[in-house]
């Protein structure tokens, strides 16, 4: 293939990566910056929330639409319903403590991963997209429901930027990412803040997880690179910056799609991983976070 | 304090006896899950010194341990080096890694630090796989039988022997405890507890801490290699799977159990991540819902890991 | 209730507690009813205790359930007609978890802990390759059910077995020929980047230069990949065949993907039903893989022709019309590997009962009645068809299966023969000591 189209396929690709990959970072670091936490559990939440989609999907027969909208919707939901019992009856007592927070929610992992397989089962299931249109491009075939996840999602991001900049849940928020203390002293319940804010984090991997499932089917397994990717895009883009986090999702998305063009694809692998680390190690701040930690 | 007193020497040596005895007195399951348990050990001992004593999250330890295993092996495998060499260049694979790595990441701190050494160690996992020609990436290499010999003062001990094999996994163990036991009560480790309660002021008070936190990670990637590199002669595979992200969170995980910052935490939390997986996989094929409790409630109950919280309630003395 | 037992509490039509009893039950029943001399003729009628190391846990799981399936199947029907040496088989099951590490720690819990007599069953290579050792120096007897080219490259030890399935680089062997002749000569290969995949390219690569094909292109795919497309483009325009190998939770993206990409007019495809088992071939995104072909173990759908035998091997072990469980027709089962399983019980059945099996004093001479062996006939013990086995690398060969996906199910289009896949041996076990 010619240069430009690959350039094309590759960026496209890559474009439906970042899309998302940075909804379920905003997630993690939305956790990250108002909890201080590292919460391993965040994969498993997007498995859960593929695992249901398929569940919901399979409730209804029909047009594929149906189902996938009631997953969209459902699905979320229930997976932050199961972090908000999570946050209460474990990480609430352990008092956030960040060391004791990861064995928990390894444990979580575990336990999430667990009841995945025995009421899931081990295989791989797809749902169906939607809509199943392909758009044939002179060069290649592109599949129309993957352009449809990159708009969703950044109409979803923007919503979520909307609801952090100018409603009332969104302002207390962010006043208790940016000083617990002084949250707590002008009278803001930072206990049910964070429930809240784990919640909606556990329930935006879902809903990434909603979206990709017609392209990548649900599997039990399928939380850890994910997992890793998003804590990777957290910190690149820097803590606790919304528009960092989408920054570095793109620029992760995208660099190793196009660095596969010229080299092996494990080689590129590599290449990338090792790249992006570098920019960490000479900004260690991340790309927009503030100059001190 | 600049030396160990007399109660945690004491019992640190009997540890070790009990331990020695127990080569005698295992069944002979038991005896070969210990010899495993002790290896892991000797790499979450490792892994202590950043995390417990200096205070860094580190996500990429499994690369030192595979950098031993490796090292170890393929010198093994291609070249067909005895077992010291080939130990001595899984060390040194270890340390030289250790060193690069440690010099890079340290520039970040906190988050930034573990993502920086989980990005390198999945490079690491990438480059065992993207060399499968020699490494036969995933599926790995069966050491052959003759080559896993060890020769001591003439003698030689066959690796593939269950008592050799326990003695030499309990030999480098006890090496390990009692160098790092002395390790953090010199003041080079006390240089490295005093950074991970206040960075700044040690700065200022003119002490290099880079230099030492590097030390710290060169330490603790040589410990890491010894417990790969005695995995790839002792148990004779090696493979990328232990290359991958889950071996470095295992660590993490034994010594939060065990106890950060304890010199016997690591063993503790070795051996019990291992006994309720092992005992609950015999019951129940959900044993990772098991698993998954057990962490929870040991978090939740003894937050500072076994041994810490047997510091912190009853025996203050307890390294 | 002992420890054994409790093994046996199996949900999904696992090993229950109660057809363990029942066997056991029934033969102690048979003992004291008067007459019975097949019985009383044995030495001792304490179960045949049997370690299957199963992929219950991680990536393997989805195989490691049907595994589990037909190793019952097998173990009732033989312990019904009569058990080994008048002996019933007892399976003792440990998850491995799929886990290199854990295999050869599961190794170590038969031999010492279970005291099983010999430990059976995996599949992925991975955790064959890194607990071979442990079986060597334990001295327990290791089958394995895993089509890797380990065990026959000589690499493993005398105890490693596997006489129920083909290894990969006979099945390879076996294909070339047909692709070369039916689909086309210049070929891409797009296989996962380790070492399953690099055997797949290695063994392929001669056999399809020996027909006058060419390898136009390798794109090798990262094993950490969930997506595919972006890869497709170093697939040549001139190429008549894509060879495509991978596996994992991935795959169904990957020839999603593939149809998404190419549309009607692309390449042939050949694949290896290892992408697929556990999958519904009439999946969504599925519908473009109509007309392409896959190598298959055993078909999946049964066949308008299909032997009694293999009927009856199907009907043992439940699956229907479409390879898919009578229970649930979701729940698809990997019929292209599975009956490996089965089929190796039955050599172990054969060769314990050549060498007059009592008990682990004669793991030894259990090998070397193995090894001995050369030739399976098809048949209720062997339903997948005839074998050869050669002793020398404790491989088995066997006919394979080419079959075209029509309409939502695949129909065999070739059978190979038995010889299209033998190959030189590169080793001897039998020289080996033990």
């Amino acid at each position: 293939m010619a240069f430009g189209p690959y350039l094309l396929l590759a960026t496209l690709e890559g474009l439906v990566t970042s899309a998302v990959l940075a909804l379920m970072a905003l997630g993690l670091s939305l956790v990250f910056g108002v909890m201080r936490v590292v919460n391993v559990a965040h994969g498993e939440f997007y498995m859960l929330g593929a695992v249901l989609a398929w569940w919901f999907a399979s409730l209804v027969s029909g047009h594929p639409a149906i189902g996938f909208l009631l997953a969209l919707f459902a699905s979320p939901l229930i997976v932050a319903a199961v972090a908000f019992l999570a946050e209460r009856l474990v990480l609430r007592r352990l008092d956030y403590e960040p060391e004791a927070t990861i064995v928990a929610t390894i444990g979580l992992l575990y336990i999430i991963q667990q009841f995945a397989l025995t009421f899931y089962g081990p295989e791989a299931r797809p749902v169906e997209a939607p809509f199943d249109a392909r758009i044939a491009l002179p060069w290649f075939g592109y599949s129309a429901y993957k352009l449809a996840v990159i708009v969703v999602s950044v109409a979803l991001m923007l919503a979520t930027w909307l609801f952090l900049t100018r409603t009332r849940a969104g302002l207390i928020m962010r006043a208790t990412q940016s000083d617990r203390e002084m949250a707590q002293a002008f009278g803001i319940p930072v206990d049910r803040v964070y429930a809240g804010v784990f919640a909606l984090g556990a329930g935006l991997a879902a809903l990434a997880a909603v979206l990709i499932v017609p392209i990548r089917q649900a599997h039990y397994l399928m939380g850890l690179d994910p997992l890793l990717l998003s804590f990777i895009v957290v910190i690149i883009g820097g803590l606790g910056s919304l528009r960092g986090t989408v920054v570095a999702a793109i620029l992760i998305g995208l660099s190793d799609g196009i660095i596969s063009m010229f080299f092996s694809p494990t080689l590129a692998k590599m290449l990338a991983t090792f790249l992006v680390a570098l920019v960490l190690v000479f900004r260690p701040q991340g790309l927009f976070g503030a100059a001190s930690r | 304090m600049s030396r160990i007193d007399g109660k945690s020497l004491w019992l640190h040596w009997a540890v070790l006896i009990v331990l020695f005895a127990l080569n005698f007195l295992l069944p002979e399951y038991h005896r070969g899950v210990v010899t495993r348990v002790l290896l892991l050990a000797v790499f979450a001992m490792g892994y202590n010194l950043t995390f417990g004593y200096t205070g860094l999250l580190s996500l990429g330890h499994a690369m030192f341990f595979a950098a031993g295993l490796y090292g170890a092996g393929l010198t093994i495998y291609h070249l067909g080096w005895s077992v010291w060499p080939a130990f001595g260049a899984g060390l040194l694979a270890g340390i030289v890694l250790a060193v690069v790595v440690g010099f890079l990441a340290l520039r970040t701190a906190g988050v930034a630090f573990m993502i920086v050494t989980l990005m390198f160690s999945q490079v690491f996992y990438l480059t065992t796989l993207y060399f499968t020609t020699y490494t036969r990436g995933e599926e790995g290499l069966v050491l052959p039988v003759p080559a896993r010999t060890l020769t001591v003062a003439g003698a030689e001990f066959g690796l593939t022997d269950p008592g050799t094999r326990y003695m030499t996994a309990l030999a480098l163990f006890a090496v390990v405890l009692i160098a790092t036991a002395f390790l953090v009560r010199s003041s080079f480790g006390r240089t490295l507890l005093a950074i991970r309660e206040n960075e700044e002021r040690m700065r200022m008070l003119g002490y290099d801490v880079f230099a030492n936190k590097l030390a710290s990670m060169a330490i603790s990637g040589l410990i890491s290699a010894a417990a790969g590199a005695a995995y790839a002669v002792l148990f004779g595979y090696v493979g990328s799977g232990f290359a991958s992200i889950q071996y470095s969170i295992l660590p993490l995980l034994w010594v939060l159990l065990g106890g950060a910052a304890t010199t016997l935490g690591p063993l503790i939390g070795t051996l019990l991540t291992f006994y309720v997986i092992d005992t609950a996989s015999s019951y129940t094929s959900a044993y990772m819902l098991l698993l998954g409790i057990v962490l929870i409630l040991l978090i939740l109950y003894f937050p500072r890991g076994i041994a810490g919280t047997v510091r912190e309630r009853w025996l203050p003395w307890l390294p | 209730m002992n420890y054994k037992a409790k093994h046996q509490i199996k949900p999904d039509g696992g090993i229950t507690r109660r057809t363990a009893l029942k066997g056991l039950s029934t033969a102690a029943g048979l003992m004291a009813a008067p007459g019975f001399v097949r019985y009383a003729q044995a030495q001792s009628s304490e179960p045949i205790r049997i370690g299957f190391q199963c992929h219950r846990t991680g990536i393997g799981a989805a195989y490691g359930r049907w595994y589990e399936r037909v190793t019952s199947a097998a173990v009732k029907r033989i312990n019904d007609q009569g058990g080994v040496n008048g002996r019933p088989l007892e399976i003792v099951i440990e998850d491995d978890g799929t886990d290199a590490a854990r295999g050869s720690e599961v190794v170590a819990k038969f031999a010492n802990q279970h005291k099983v007599d010999l430990v059976y069953g995996t599949l992925f290579s991975h955790v064959v390759v890194a607990a071979a050792p442990m079986a060597g120096e334990l001295k327990i007897p290791y089958y394995v059910v895993s089509e890797g080219y380990h065990v026959a490259s000589g690499k493993m030890n005398r105890y490693c077995v596997q006489p129920g399935i083909t290894d990969v680089k006979a099945q390879v062997r076996s294909v070339a020929p047909w692709i070369a002749q039916n689909l086309g000569k210049r070929v891409t290969l797009v296989y996962p980047d380790y070492a399953f995949g690099h055997d797949h390219r290695d063994f392929f690569e001669p056999a399809i230069t020996a027909q006058g094909g060419e390898v136009i292109a390798k794109v090798p795919i990262p094993p950490t990949e969930t997506s595919f497309t972006r890869y497709f483009p170093q697939i040549p325009r001139d190429t008549d065949v894509i060879y495509h190998v991978m596996v994992g939770p991935a795959v169904l993206t990957f020839v999603k993907e593939l149809g998404e990409f190419f549309g009607t007019g692309g390449p042939q495809l050949f694949g290896f039903i290892d992408s697929l088992e556990a999958v519904d071939i009439n999946s969504p995104g599925l519908e473009f893989l109509d007309g392409s072909h896959f190598w298959e173990g055993m078909p999946r759908y049964a066949q308008p022709d299909i032997p009694r035998y293999a009927a009856s091997y199907r009907e043992t072990v439940g699956i229907d019309e479409n390879g898919a469980s009578v229970n649930d027709p979701n729940d698809v089962s990997t019929a292209g590997h599975m009956f490996g399983c089965w089929e190796t019980l039955y050599v172990i059945k054969a060769a314990m009962e050549a060498s007059g099996y009592r008990g682990p004093e004669d793991r030894a001479s259990l090998i070397e009645a193995t090894e001995a062996m050369t030739e399976f006939p098809a048949g209720n013990e062997h339903p997948q068809g005839a074998k050869i086995f050669n002793g020398q690398i404790h491989q088995v060969f066997a006919e394979q299966c080419i079959s075209q996906v029509n309409g939502g199910r695949l129909d065999v289009v070739h059978r190979t023969s038995i010889e299209d896949g033998m190959y030189e041996p590169e080793a001897d076990y039998t020289t080996m000591s033990f």
